[in-house]
């Protein structure tokens, strides 16, 4: 267990708090993700830990209303502050949802929107930019032969990995994922899970789950929250076997949640 | 509005029967009274029920006999004429001159045309680009208010429009451009203004109808807000504007007052959008006082090529959508 090196801080949060209106969702959130390295954001619903990854790409901006205190900093640099550049920031940090949404277009215009959003327009390379995100979001294999079939008539476990596919296109350094698994069937979530073990080699994962086995089996961080609080932070190995914090052990063990 | 009258309705008729019960337990036998009455009562339920779906199915079938017929009708004086005369000299034949026995409808069919595109060339991007502005640009409020006043417009007489039109444009054109005003483009302008409405309300209720998903995944790539509305949005709604604008055609090319009061009405190819111009539905409702015989059926002919034109139209609004769902598009 002492395998796990500790990586370079990748995105660090600090005393993060999230109010909408007089809501407060998050409290002094204070969190170090590492680089390379799968971190899971467990606890129950209406916990805060969607809160939290949207805060971390500054998604949260588009529900009005919102307002977040405190600061994250990716690559030491803040987020929160007034010449932030917030595409440029996506760009950096992508996205997956819960459900897994693919434009009303061909799959190779799927991938091919973001490169082309931001300024892509030479075909050999979208062409290129297309084969490997789709290569690495183990999707190449299927599509191949109907790059420019509708993206809709794929099925819901293809068309999670085409939103992967989408978001690699942009080259982005970390992966933020929202419960990507839970509109999936146990085939589709399995070879999900291979594919996140293999992204980690290139990107900062931060996946969002209600899945404490899948938590367990995919990150080598996990967050415990609860009720806007993050209640526990630990190398998953420990946080499962060995949990510090009581509150911790009665969800993990199923004694509510 | 419906439903609180059935209601009144159903109240009414309750009281009734009770009333009907409680005379008949004083009058005679109770238990047996009571049980004829009730059985009664049941009776004419269904007997009334039966009523109304007779009356129901009556009115449907009126309205579709209504159709039925002024489509037999309008077809059966118009085909033996455009027989008579032939159908491709019948539409394209430039000279209408029912005096002489001459029947072409060729400068009012490009007449309608012209008029329609004029009105659509800039109705269309202004309706969608306001209908944008109410979807996804302004603040809910001032959107509504938006919308309240685009329901007003829609809800102005055409010969108002019209009167306006030659109040206000027919001068206005005179004045800048030179002729008399009466005009394709006067035509074009009041007909645009007119058509607006349609564009809009369609357009926008299509690009609300945009899945909020796609807009929060296309911004989560780093993707600008009106990149999302130029890239996703709008291409996510094309099915919806296209219906948008090919109903706003049809309602162009069916209208007929405001475009009687101020396109002059001669009957000519116009050489440039200052001149006057003919439609099809002017063509009708200016001849059909004294046209009789051959000259009425021609104009009846007139309508059936108009009603042929909105029925392609409508067809293509149904495969534009059937087409888009089939793309897994809204």
């Amino acid at each position: 267990m002492t395998s796990l090196n500790k990586n370079k801080v990748k995105i660090k949060s600090q005393d993060v708090e999230v109010f909408y209106n007089k809501f407060q969702a998050l409290y002094e959130i204070n969190m170090d993700v590492e680089e390379n390295r799968v971190t899971a954001l467990i606890g129950p619903s209406g916990c805060g830990k969607s809160t939290f990854l949207r805060t971390l790409n500054r998604l949260n901006e588009l529900i009005p209303g919102t307002e977040v205190k405190g600061q994250v900093f990716l690559d030491g640099q803040p987020i929160y502050s007034r010449d932030v550049d917030v595409v440029a920031l996506r760009k950096k940090v992508g996205m997956v949802f819960q459900k897994p949404s693919v434009f009303p277009m061909s799959i190779y215009d799927n991938v091919a929107y973001g490169p082309r959003i931001h300024g892509i327009k030479n075909k050999y390379d979208l062409d290129s930019i297309v084969h490997n995100s789709l290569q690495a979001a183990n999707l190449w294999d299927e599509v191949s032969d109907r790059l420019h079939s509708p993206a809709a008539r794929l099925s819901g476990g293809q068309q999670q990995r085409l939103v992967i596919a989408r978001v690699l296109a942009v080259n982005p350094e970390v992966i933020l994922m929202d419960e990507p698994a839970s509109a999936l069937d146990p085939i589709s979530t399995s070879r999900l899970e291979a594919l996140i073990a293999e992204l980690k080699e290139s990107y900062t994962i931060v996946i969002v789950t209600h899945n404490m086995q899948q938590a367990a089996r995919v990150s080598d961080y996990t967050g415990f929250f609860l009720n806007g609080y993050l209640v526990e932070f630990n190398r998953t190995d420990e946080l499962f076997v060995n949990p510090r914090d009581k509150r911790t052990e009665d969800y993990i063990t199923g004694r509510f949640g | 509005m419906g439903a609180p009258a059935g209601d009144r309705w159903l109240h009414k008729r309750q009281v009734n029967e009770v009333r009907n019960i409680s005379i008949s337990t004083t009058s005679n036998n109770i238990d047996f009274a009571g049980s004829t009455s009730k059985a009664d009562s049941t009776a004419r339920k269904v007997t009334r029920e039966a009523v109304i779906e007779k009356l129901l199915m009556i009115s449907a079938g009126i309205s579709i006999l209504s159709i039925i017929l002024i489509t037999v009708f309008i077809f059966a004086r118009g085909i033996p004429l455009v027989t008579q005369v032939g159908l491709s000299n019948f539409l394209f034949n430039l000279t209408w001159n029912p005096a002489n026995k001459i029947y072409g409808i060729g400068a009012m069919f490009i007449g309608s045309l012209g008029v329609t595109l004029v009105a659509l060339s800039w109705a269309v991007p202004l309706g969608l680009a306001a209908a944008l502005f109410i979807a996804e640009i302004a603040p809910s409020a001032v959107g509504s208010l938006l919308s309240r006043f685009v329901e007003l417009l829609a809800g102005i007489p055409s010969v108002v429009y019209g009167f306006f039109g030659l109040i206000v444009v027919v001068p206005f054109i005179r004045e800048t451009f030179g002729g008399n005003g009466l005009s394709v483009l006067a035509g074009g302008i009041i007909l645009g203004i007119m058509v607006i409405p349609t564009i809009i309300n369609i357009s926008r209720d299509s690009i609300m109808a945009v899945p909020m998903d796609y807009k929060v995944n296309s911004l989560a790539l780093g993707a600008t807000h009106y990149q999302t509305i130029f890239h996703v949005i709008m291409p996510a709604a094309r099915s919806g504007i296209i219906t948008a604008i090919v109903l706003g055609m049809g309602r162009a090319i069916g209208e007929t007052m405001a475009v009687v009061m101020v396109t002059g009405n001669a009957v000519i190819v116009p050489g440039s959008i200052l001149e006057p111009v003919r439609t099809m539905t002017s063509n009708i409702v200016l001849e059909m006082g004294y046209a009789s015989g051959d000259h009425q059926a021609a104009l009846f002919a007139t309508g059936m090529v108009l009603f042929v034109f909105i029925v392609i139209l409508n067809l293509l609004v149904n495969m534009v959508i059937k087409g888009a769902k089939k793309d897994g598009l809204s």
